[in-house]
């Protein structure tokens, strides 16, 4: 004796926000039907196992009818197939787009090739997070970054407009784009410490300003690209750190609107050389794509971890970052100001975002 | 009358990839009606073509637009083969034929292969120019109205109530036919559905001729089914009750006209005396209509009928008045027993005096006797000889061995049945037949038919040519309308004046009052005074197949009863096979029968409402399911409660066995009606006088079964000369049945459930609704008992209603309303359960409310309901008395050469009424219009800078394409909004078929999908045709076989329903104001044809 079929069809599609979670999670019917259990919806519904189990199945296969809807979300507006209302429709949407932090660390900056996706066993047992959530968050990377790979325009837009999401997750998604687009290194141990909201912040500081789109709207791939003019006149700020006198005198101006103002100003005033060389070698050097990937590494071995050794808050960050960028406007034989405050706009901010107490 | 159909092919989108080089499409479409084909351009490389095509005319008779869907492929061009088709979108016309109707098809259609499902959507524009000509009525049906609503539709009123409209078509199955052992799966589901179709339009048709040639212009309660008998062939069978209806102010009155009503009165009665007493005997007037006036027993009764013209016994038909039926204490034995004969007799000249018909216009429904039903085992003969293996090989024998051609075969067999039905009506002393329905359940070549309704005794005002509007307004102010009539009468007929006036006194109680003579009862039954009005008699129970009347006054709530059985059987072949299942039967019927009181009583109840019996036979089992909907019903006496009895008192650990249960049955009884909220108010005095036959269990439910001759078994259901409720148990079956009775889980807090439309004591519904279809098959292991597979079959039943709670827990508090099983089984130890029904949500304030106010609330509804329907009658009556020859009141006299069809009196009148709702209607679409732009706000929230458009370019299919919502209901109305338009009938048959079972995700993943695209199909037609929802819907057929070793399952279904616009009631308040102008406009020059 057994149940050999058993369909529940609403005109209205009726879709469980629990099990929806559960089953973006990975979760197998019979591991969603004992979450369910243990979260005691038996108990307020007078329900047995068996409805549980019957439910269950049924959400399960509503979702994977839909999923091939959820990959292009605007065919949900206008399917035929299910009435789901249109509040319905964007809770479906955000949750199957929504990621695991955890998850999203594991692959920021990665290729999203088939190899990576090979790996994600390995990633699951990892984060214990289930294979089949890895590979639904995985997939759904590669169609953005596959989409927005060939539009033009905004890149938070795009994936807005076409993937249907709320402003964050876009930005999010944009962020991820990013990253896997300039395969930007950030699992290496010394990075472990920062969060994918940290990068994502990063990551939209580097869009908003170091991106073609930044300047020109119209071209392709204009988000997702750094400006390589830019890259190339970054070439320039070498003399900041060259330029003996002006290193010298870079320093001195820094030292006098600081003085008294930090605790840890004979630090900063021995460590000056060294963080400005740093900081400007790590400009000098983005216009190699090799060097691009490093620049979290860079960032964070050639300023933020001298600064955290020597203890500074975030406040003298923020404090040196303001003086050291304003400084060199100053400096008599500085020609590059508009690079530099493009250049150090994006950097101070970073550095204050991944600059964790 | 020959018309004008007209296509155009817009667009598609979300077309399959057809051509795996290029990712891409090249499509183009045929459109086909009859034998015109017409073909698009090839739209290249495209997966959203535009093809913008010309309009395809097609000129064909409109005999042809009835019968002939409009056949929509969408093909893959290929230049060196055979191009692929893509799928079809088969298109009913029917809609735009009716003026009152749907005036274009516009939208987006899903593209359905019967393999691969919906692929795509395809944009179309359709309409249709008849040539306007009055007399196309003549010539075929179009213009003939069908509605499944089994009540009067919302925006209509009935003007006459002409009766029983049947017909069947029958054809090969093309599944069986010899060229489909070399066709394709594909060719051989398309070749079905379009016979389907075809079929379908035929019978539509043929019935439309019926109802103009009875003077209707409308079918009520259209039931059309499918007999899939294998190679014997394909019936489709359709049943319904014709009408001549007419359009009513689609807004509520908000003002009643206190003034209007002595006047319209006044002017009425008159016409009343003039006749009444004596009209001569007119032998009707030379047109296909014959009108015939009967003189009146009693005068306010002056009764005329319509009959179809083929109808021979007509002008033979003696003088008789139509009295009212009712019971009139118990001096009145001889009167009643004339008048009971006089009003038989009324309606005994109509072939079958039935009615699909559930609920009733005000004042129409009497009486009711109880169910009657009628079964018959057929054998679908057929001629085993390989060699004649072709089309024609076949011939039927039905169990009289009367050959005949088909249809003619299928006709006497139904014929039997209804006769039958009838004889049953008459025996319970009653002249109709209303909530008739009829099935078949067929199993290899065994075909058990089945017919049932409830015998009741009507009014005569639907019947006659007479003004309906007086007559409603007896019902509505009783005491002076009829103050003029009864006088009249008091001189030779003092009892039959108080007759009249007993239904109008008691509206809540008078269909319980019995209808047959209480000292000539067709069965035992224990009769008590009604508790409502003491005056007249009642049974102490009551079962019936309609819904429960509006103005019944009810305690408590209901809920949904069910009854379910097994019944195994041996595997055998022909008339051995058929003599077994007939003998089954009784059985099978007594058992429910019984599980069903019981059920009553141990829920407190009185009262049956919506019962449904069905049998469903399969090689090795017969299964029973009876599913009906409690109610107490005021009138009728408490229910006595259950009282066990052992045959063993020796045993004392039996006695306290016996007693533990007893105790759980009392139990039982107290929470449900705590649960019910049933507490009738404690009568005081006894039983007044009058003898009262012994306390025996009786019953109402007439059955039996003619697989001969005419013989008409009755079997009484009673339970021999024990006391009512008194359970003997003698065996462990007994203690079995009682532990049945008990596992019945209640349903969970918050939640109600019935099989009728309304749930008595709910008011205050939401909008919320939300209709569902759920299907299980259950595999059966091999050699279960009777009382095994009783368990099984009710747990079935159970654990999915528990589940359909469970999946609706966020609508609560709600009420499961129509709730609708059919079982059935697919093939052996399987079976197959489908529930319909639509989930209802209602405020709990109101539902603290007891059963008492919620009684005395529907009256009052029922006034304010008739109200706005009077409101026509009233202006219109104004124009009948002052040109004094008003077609109505010509064709209630009789004495008029030229009677004319009402139809086409209204029709102007109709027109006018349409116009101003056209305009409603508009609006109704801009109220859609509206919504949509908030569900695809998410797009447009964000809108781009101008100069990065480019990005948009895939978006672009989508922009501004959304889907507008569709409700779907079973039920004939929905609950806080006001239907404005009915455009017509959706009735579609479907197949799908798979041979990649696994990879559809099993036999659930592919009737979930299956499922879905109906849905979707139904929606798509609907909105398609300008309307926001579906009333009535059903689905009538759902037969899936599967076969996982070969990895294939095929399934087809049949679903129906009533397409309508409707405005919610908030958004009409704010328009009401100006067409209550326009009414009043309309109305005066209604009359002017």
């Amino acid at each position: 004796m057994s149940v050999e079929l058993d369909v529940f069809v609403g005109n209205t599609t009726i879709m469980d926000k629990e099990v929806y979670q559960l089953w973006l999670n990975g979760y197998t019917v019979n591991d969603a039907v004992k979450v369910r259990i243990e979260g005691g919806v038996m108990e307020e519904c007078e329900a047995s196992a068996e409805v549980l189990l019957s439910d269950t199945m049924d959400q399960y296969r509503t979702f994977q009818m839909c999923e091939r809807l959820l990959h292009h979300p605007a065919k949900l507006a206008n399917q035929l197939l299910f009435q789901i209302p249109p509040d319905r429709q964007a809770m479906l949407i955000e949750r199957y787009y929504a990621f695991d932090d955890l998850f999203v660390r594991e692959v920021l900056g990665k290729k999203l090739s088939k190899g990576t996706k090979k790996d994600l066993d390995d990633v699951s047992t990892k984060t214990g997070i289930t294979l089949k959530s890895c590979r639904r968050q995985f997939d759904n990377f590669k169609r953005v970054f596959k989409v927005v790979e060939e539009l033009k325009g905004p890149l938070v837009e795009n994936i807005r407009q076409h993937f249907l999401l709320p402003d964050q997750l876009a930005r999010d998604y944009a962020a991820i784009v990013f990253f896997a687009n300039n395969r930007f290194e950030t699992g290496k141990k010394k990075l472990q410490y920062l969060t994918f909201q940290d990068f994502a912040f990063c990551a939209g500081q580097l869009i908003n300003n170091w991106t073609l789109g930044a300047v020109d709207n119209m071209m392709e791939d204009m988000d997702v690209d750094l400006d390589k003019e830019f890259l190339q006149d970054l070439k320039d700020l070498k003399i900041l750190i060259t330029d003996k006198d002006l290193l010298d005198q870079h320093k001195s101006l820094v030292c006098t609107a600081l003085r008294g103002k930090t605790n840890v100003y004979n630090e900063m005033e021995a460590n000056f050389k060294n963080l400005s060389r740093g900081l400007v070698n790590i400009a000098a050097k983005l216009i190699n794509a090799k060097d691009v990937r490093d620049f979290f590494i860079d960032l964070v071995e050639k300023f933020i971890e001298p600064c955290r050794s020597d203890k500074w808050t975030s406040i003298d960050m923020n404090l040196y970052l303001t003086h050291y960028t304003n400084s060199a406007h100053i400096l008599d034989t500085f020609k590059h100001h508009a690079v530099w405050t493009r250049y150090m706009g994006v950097i101070k901010s970073c550095i204050l975002r991944l600059y964790h107490d | 009358m020959p018309g004008k159909l007209k296509a155009k092919i817009v667009a598609g989108r979300h077309l399959p990839v057809m051509d795996r080089a290029s990712d891409l499409t090249d499509a183009f479409v045929e459109v086909k009606f009859g034998n015109t084909t017409f073909k698009t351009d090839v739209y290249p490389k495209s997966l959203n073509p535009q093809w913008n095509s010309e309009w395809f005319k097609f000129e064909v008779d409109d005999e042809d637009l009835q019968d002939e869907p409009l056949q929509i492929t969408v093909l893959d061009h290929d230049t060196y083969s055979a191009n692929d088709a893509i799928g079809k979108v088969y298109i009913d016309i029917d809609p735009l034929l009716c003026s009152e109707a749907a005036t274009v098809i516009s939208g987006w259609l899903p593209i359905y292969d019967t393999i691969h499902g919906i692929r795509g959507e395809i944009n179309v524009l359709v309409k249709v120019d008849l040539f306007n000509d009055l007399n196309r009525f003549r010539q075929s049906s179009c213009g003939v109205k069908f509605f499944c609503t089994t009540s009067i539709p919302r925006c209509y009123r009935a003007i006459m109530v002409h009766g029983f409209v049947e017909e069947l078509v029958v054809n090969e199955d093309p599944e069986y036919q010899w060229i489909d052992r070399i066709r394709t799966p594909r060719a051989s589901n398309e070749a079905r559905q379009r016979l389907i179709f075809l079929m379908s339009g035929e019978l539509q048709r043929k019935i439309g001729l019926k109802v103009l040639e009875m003077g209707g212009n409308a079918v009520v309660g259209y039931l059309q089914c499918f007999d899939l008998e294998g190679e014997s062939g394909l019936v489709v069978r359709a049943i319904g009750t014709a009408c001549t209806l007419e359009k009513i102010s689609t807004f509520p009155a908000t003002a009643t006209h206190p003034s209007n009503s002595s006047p319209s009165k006044d002017m009425k009665e008159p016409v009343f005396g003039e006749e009444a007493p004596g009209v001569p005997l007119s032998s009707g007037p030379p047109t296909p209509l014959r009108a015939q006036t009967f003189s009146s027993f009693s005068p306010s009764k002056s009764y005329s009928r319509q009959s179809s013209s083929s109808d021979t016994e007509l002008s033979l038909t003696p003088k008789t008045g139509m009295g009212s039926g009712g019971s009139a204490g118990k001096d009145a034995g001889p009167l009643k027993a004339l008048l009971k004969q006089q009003t038989q007799s009324a309606l005994e000249q109509r072939e079958y005096p039935f009615f699909t018909l559930t609920v009733f216009p005000p004042g129409f429904l009497l009486h009711v006797g109880g169910v009657v039903s009628a079964r018959s085992v057929k054998l679908l003969d057929r001629i085993h000889n390989p060699a004649l293996g072709n089309t024609r090989s076949y011939k039927l024998l039905d169990w009289n061995s009367f050959t005949a051609d088909e249809p003619e075969t299928r006709d006497a067999w139904w014929e039997e049945i209804r006769q039958e039905i009838k004889s049953h009506a008459k025996s319970l002393g009653c002249h109709a037949v209303v909530g008739y329905s009829e099935s078949t359940s067929i199993c290899e070549e065994v075909c058990i038919l089945s017919a049932s309704g409830t015998a009741a005794i009507l009014s005569s005002r639907f019947m006659q040519d007479g003004p309906l509007d007086t007559e409603l307004r007896l019902s509505q102010q009783p005491l002076c309308v009829f103050s003029t009539g009864s006088e009249r009468v008091e001189g030779d007929m003092g009892s039959s004046a108080s007759l009249g006036f007993e239904e109008v006194v008691s509206p809540g109680c008078g269909f319980c009052h019995i209808p047959y003579d209480e000292l000539n009862i067709p069965f035992p039954a224990q009769l008590t005074y009604c508790y409502c009005c003491r005056r007249y008699k009642v049974p102490d129970v009551l079962f019936t197949t309609i819904d429960l009347p509006t103005e019944a006054s009810v305690t408590g709530k209901g809920c949904l009863i069910q009854a379910r059985l097994c019944r195994t059987k041996k595997k055998a072949q022909g008339e051995v096979n058929a003599m077994a299942i007939s003998n089954l039967l009784p059985f099978l019927e007594y058992e429910l029968h019984t599980q069903l009181m019981n059920k009553l009583k141990l829920r407190g109840m009185n009262a049956l409402f919506g019962l449904r019996i069905q049998i469903s036979v399969g090689e090795t089992m017969l299964l029973g399911l009876a599913s009906a909907t409690g109610v107490y019903l005021t009138a009728l006496p408490s229910p006595g409660g259950i009282q066990i009895v052992g045959k063993t008192p020796s045993d004392i650990t039996y006695e306290q066995h016996i007693s533990n249960m007893q105790k759980k049955i009392n139990d039982t009884i107290t929470k449900n009606k705590e649960l019910y909220e049933i507490n009738p108010p404690e009568v005081v005095e006894e039983i007044i006088g009058s003898p009262i036959p012994e306390p025996r269990q009786r019953s109402r439910l007439f059955r039996s079964h003619s697989e001969s001759s005419d013989d008409v078994s009755e079997i009484d259901l009673s339970h021999g000369k024990k006391d009512a409720f008194v359970l003997e148990i003698d065996d462990t079956d007994a203690v079995e049945d009682i532990h049945a009775l008990l596992t019945d889980s209640p349903t969970p807090a918050g939640f109600y459930s019935c099989n009728t439309e309304i749930m008595p004591g709910i008011q205050n519904w939401t909008s919320a609704i939300q209709m569902f279809t759920s299907v299980r098959v259950f595999r059966l292991n091999a050699n279960l008992t009777n009382q095994g597979l009783n368990k099984i079959f009710s747990d079935l039943c159970e654990n999915l209603l528990k589940s359909l709670y469970f999946k609706l827990r966020s609508m609560v508090p709600c009420c499961l309303c129509h709730l609708n099983f059919t079982v059935a089984i697919p093939e052996d130890e399987l079976i197959q359960v489908a529930v319909t029904a639509v989930a209802l949500s209602f405020d709990k304030v109101q539902t603290l409310e007891n059963g008492k106010q919620s009684g005395e609330k529907t009256p009052i509804k029922a006034i304010t309901e008739n109200d706005e329907q009077l409101q026509f009658n009233l202006e219109l009556n104004a124009e009948t008395s002052s040109s004094s020859i008003s077609p109505k009141g010509l064709s209630e006299v009789g004495s008029h050469p030229s009677a004319r069809a009402p139809s086409v009196d209204y029709s102007s009148f109709a027109d006018r009424c349409s116009s101003w709702i056209e305009q409603l209607k508009l609006k109704a679409h801009t109220i859609r219009r509206g919504s949509v732009k908030t569900t695809s706000s998410m797009e447009k929230a964000s809108p781009l800078p101008e100069g990065r458009s480019r990005s948009l370019r895939s978006n672009r299919s989508y922009s501004g394409s959304s889907v507008a919502v569709v409700k779907m209901t079973p039920l004939s109305f929905i609950p806080g909004a006001k239907i404005i338009k009915y455009l017509g009938i959706i009735n579609m048959f479907f197949i799908r078929e798979t041979s990649s079972l696994r990879e559809e995700g099993g036999v659930s993943g592919f009737l979930h999908t299956f499922i879905a695209e109906v849905f979707a199909m139904v929606r798509a037609h609907v909105a398609a045709l300008g309307g926001n929802a579906v009333v009535s819907y059903s689905m009538k057929e759902c037969v899936f076989m599967e076969n996982p070793n070969k990895n294939q399952a095929q399934c087809l279904i049949n679903v129906s329903g009533d397409a309508v616009i409707f405005v919610r009631e908030s958004e009409l308040e704010l328009t009401s104001v100006q067409p209550q102008s326009a009414t009043t406009q309309t109305s005066n020059g209604g009359e002017g044809t």
